[in-house]
């Protein structure tokens, strides 16, 4: 079969892809048969619970189980020891330790031992009767006081080479990115802005708790239920965790309500397994919405330093960023990402940018959407705008003056090939929305923002019933819709109908190893995987049609859904459909299916510009959205209505964290705020709809030009609010979340 | 502490079930009745995903005892079609992609059922704030509203 020109494929009419057909898992999701996390049981199945530290920063000097040990219908009880020690895995060592503690509790809410008992009232009242003898230690949670040097330190000896000697402990890592002379670019602008922002740490907020329903027998095999990103990373960490072998434990996702990167490492699982292995029974444990916003990851709070030099007709003549971000109690801050895309979407001679990763006595970050991103961008964006509007410039002209495009050297490094930032910005400017007229208090504000994007390891397994219907198996979690995507690219490239394909997620034990859905990853990747499975299993087809013709194989092509002769030369013989070779599959070598496995690369950067109009209310300092547009490249949209709910969804993530949004701690350490009712999201009534507008510049390094397109939708809209509640509100606000005190108190300073 | 007996209806069928005397009437319907549609997303009331009707109440099913439900008509997500049937809400979530993840889609569901009975001909602002009570994190509510207010306007040319 002659091979596809991936660039005219790219270019091809397609007849699936671009449509807005129904999802597959859409009726038990609207009848509530779907089954997430805390959906599932088991017979004899016991209740885990976890019993957290009321200290932000203790030594742990002791814990006495015995009394919770002898309670009528506790089964087992487990602490640190029940784990295996790790020696040569940092990564996974901090892992272990924030799922349970060892020598010390570093946070509000870090576990430090946890029961399994026949109900949940038996299981809470073990809890406490476990006495844990605290030493409290002296606690830093901001991140500019963990970097002085009196702070009370986290760690010791956990500063990589990075670091210069005589700061702080808590300092763990440095990182620099840039080229040129920042002096020398800053010395031929007409003016140099100096100012340091703030953001918050939010949390991603997923609306399902962390769950899982553990089972491990005596013989060490063991099976794991849990709502995840990534079943087989959570398979290796908790076999690392448990001293087990990976092949021990098959882990199934579970539907999955949300993660945004949060789901993408561990909490519960090792702990319900310890618990499983100890009592010889099924554990459940489900975290509640206090424990969720304790102790699994928020992101970073940041703080963040950026000197810029403009000349008066707007062309940007350096850019300077220290950006310092607290990553929570262990190493692995997002500050190299922040550090990385904070001046992507800009062609600069002259940029620099320095990342400083922070620990302190907050939960061990996890990635939120575009990690580390938007707090960088909110930064710079927010200084160019200040620039542009100082000049009486068009903050969008501005932007195209200065924007990356093919070419452009990228401040983090490389080149970048065909992008589509320019595409956005033009569509923007064009766009009535910019034309609009505003009333008295209101502003507009835009932003762009930039996401890497991430190939990584795939595979996909694709089976062809004998009734000529299709399987397709992957193993990423279905996170918003991506089990269509598949089946859509799966019937594009078959040339059969929809309807004909259904997409399951498969286990561990199924498919080799699929990295976590991250990194806006799946539809690129997985989808990549799906076409190049699917053009096996119709090389295989045609080769059962030579062979029912008894010709050639390299003279039968597939068109139509179907095997044909390549031309008048092979013979002539009517097309042979995929139905018809399915039926006789065990007459010509029998079953067929096709499969791809690819560490896949290639994934193709993405770009977004947002706009947004707000008002002010000059008495209370709250700021209501009016109107909201994102303009943002997918490369190709797979299926529209899901990259258009993945650029509202982030848009309004991003304006949580710009107006409301924040972890509130007390001089104790203590998170303040743990329930929804005071970490308070956007809800339907803060909103308006938000208009979408959907480039397609295709991705070099996709059959059909797909790009990720579920992170770069959360990096501007910080920005964009900020712009355009600094107009409105006559203020340039530099701190977030810009919470009505904080805008009420600004305006009343000016 | 004994258990309460509890006879009750819901979705229709009648039930009995012993329940302790702080159980709620979510976690009644989850672990023991098996009705799991119902999510727990808080425990506290702010995010709706454990919505049902009560007396035809909208109510958040994590606030309410089990024990309170004695001698009540509930309704849960699991009611909400009529067999194969979709309500026409349902239909539409799906037509207009109003969910990513799914996990506030029953929540959202019943409340937006119970918002057209008590006013077929929403505003979208009435829409909005009725639904206020029910987060959900995937969609900015955007399509959320869009298929609320299709199926608003579906369900009135049809009766």
């Amino acid at each position: 079969m002659a091979l596809d020109n991936e660039s005219q494929n790219q270019k091809r009419n397609f007849k699936v892809v671009g449509t807005r057909v129904q999802r597959p898992d859409g009726i038990d999701k609207v009848t509530g048969k779907a089954r997430f996390g805390a959906d599932m049981s088991a017979p004899g199945m016991l209740v885990g619970r976890v019993l957290r530290s009321p200290h932000a920063h203790a030594q742990i000097k002791s814990i006495d189980t015995s009394e919770a040990e002898a309670l009528a219908g506790v089964r087992a009880v487990v602490t640190r020891a029940d784990f295996a020690v790790i020696e040569d895995d940092e990564f996974t060592a901090d892992t272990l330790d924030n799922c349970m503690a060892g020598e010390k509790a570093l946070y509000d809410g870090h576990a430090v031992a946890a029961v399994a008992a026949s109900s949940t009232a038996i299981a809470k009242k073990a809890l406490k009767l476990i006495k844990v003898d605290y030493e409290v230690l002296p606690n830093v949670t901001d991140v500019d006081a963990a970097m002085a040097l009196d702070a009370p330190v986290l760690h010791e000896g956990r500063a990589n080479e990075t670091v210069p000697a005589g700061m702080s402990s808590n300092v763990v890592a440095r990182h620099e990115f840039g080229h040129g002379d920042i002096e020398a670019g800053l010395a031929q602008a007409d003016r140099v802005l100096e100012r340091t922002y703030r953001t918050a740490a939010t949390h991603q907020g997923y609306i399902e708790p962390h769950a899982c329903l553990a089972t491990m027998g005596p013989d060490g095999q063991a099976d794991l239920w849990c709502c995840t990103q990534g079943h087989y990373f959570v398979r290796d960490l908790c076999a690392a965790i448990l001293g087990m072998k990976q092949g021990q434990l098959r882990v199934t996702a579970s539907e999955i309500g949300g993660g945004f990167g949060g789901k993408t490492t561990v909490f519960l699982e090792p702990v319900a397994l310890a618990l499983s292995k100890k009592s010889g029974r099924p554990v459940k444990m489900v975290m509640s919405r206090s424990e969720v916003l304790r102790a699994s990851g928020p992101t970073a709070s940041s703080s963040i330093d950026v000197r810029i030099g403009m000349t008066k007709d707007g062309k940007i003549t350096a850019g300077f960023a220290e950006l310092r971000y607290q990553g929570g109690a262990y190493p692995g801050s997002p500050v190299e990402f922040g550090a990385m895309s904070a001046f992507a979407p800009y062609d600069l001679e002259h940029v620099k940018t320095v990342g400083w990763d922070v620990v302190s006595n907050r939960p061990r970050q996890a990635a939120y959407r575009a990690p580390g991103a938007p707090m960088a961008a909110y930064a710079v964006e927010s200084a160019v705008d200040e620039l542009a509007k100082g000049f009486g410039l068009d903050p969008l002209e501005v932007r195209l003056k200065n924007a990356a495009r093919e070419g452009t050297k990228a401040s983090y490094g490389p080149t970048f090939p065909a992008i589509g930032l320019e595409a956005t910005l033009q569509a923007a400017k064009d766009h009535p929305h910019w034309a609009a007229p505003l009333g008295e208090n209101q502003g507009r504000g835009v932003a762009c923002g930039f996401w890497f994007n991430f190939g990584g390891n795939t595979c996909v397994s694709m089976s062809i019933t004998p009734d000529g219907t299709v399987t397709v198996s992957e193993g990423n979690p279905d996170i918003g819709g991506s089990r269509a995507s598949m089946s859509m690219m799966a019937a594009e490239e078959l040339g059969i109908s929809y309807d004909r394909v259904r997409t399951i997620i498969a286990d561990t034990g199924s498919l080799g190893m699929n990295d976590v859905t991250d990194g806006s990853r799946v539809t690129f990747a997985v989808g990549l995987a799906t076409i190049k499975a699917a053009r096996a299993a119709k090389a295989e087809m045609c080769k059962r049609a030579a062979q029912v013709w008894g010709i050639d194989e390299d003279a039968v092509i597939w068109e139509d859904g179907a095997a044909k002769p390549a031309g008048p030369n092979a013979g002539e013989f009517p097309p042979m459909s995929l139905a018809e070779i399915a039926a006789i599959a065990s007459n010509t070598g029998g079953p067929i299916s096709g499969h791809h496995e690819v560490n896949a690369e290639g994934a193709g950067v993405s770009f977004a510009t947002h706009m947004v109009d707000t008002e002010t209310d000059p008495e209370t300092g709250a700021v209501k959205i009016l109107r909201y547009t994102v303009f943002q490249d997918a490369g190709k949209a797979v299926h529209p209505d899901y990259v258009e709910g993945q650029f509202q969804g982030g848009a309004v993530q991003g304006i949580g964290w710009a107006l409301n949004e924040e972890y509130v701690y007390g001089d104790d350490g203590v998170l303040q705020n743990p329930i929804f009712l005071d970490y308070r999201v956007p809800v339907a009534s803060d909103l308006p709809m938000i208009d979408t507008v959907i480039l397609e510049i295709p991705n070099p390094g996709h059959p059909y030009g797909v790009r990720g397109v579920g992170e770069t939708s959360i990096v501007p809209p910080l920005a964009a609010v900020a712009n355009a509640v600094s107009e409105s509100a006559g203020v340039r606000m530099t701190e977030l979340p810009m919470s009505p005190p904080k805008v009420l108190a600004a305006m009343k300073s000016k | 502490m004994s258990k309460v007996h509890v006879s009750t209806t819901i979705n229709g069928d009648p039930v009995e079930y012993l329940c302790e005397a702080d159980e709620t009437l979510l976690d009644v319907l989850r672990d023991r009745i098996g009705l799991t549609g119902s999510k727990e997303g808080c425990g506290t009331g702010d995010c709706g995903a454990c919505s049902v009707t009560v007396g035809g109440r909208l109510v958040c099913s994590c606030l309410m005892l089990g024990a309170e439900a004695e001698g009540q008509e509930v309704e849960t997500i699991e009611g909400m079609a009529d067999g194969e049937n979709l309500h026409p809400l349902q239909q539409k979530f799906i037509d207009h992609a109003a969910l990513q993840c799914g996990i506030c889609t029953p929540g959202l569901l019943v409340a937006a059922k119970s918002l057209l009975e008590n006013n077929p001909d929403p505003t979208e602002e009435e829409a909005r704030y009725w639904l206020a009570g029910n987060l959900c994190r995937c969609t900015g509510y955007d399509k959320i509203i869009r298929a609320v207010m299709d199926a608003a306007q579906e369900m009135r040319g049809a009766s």
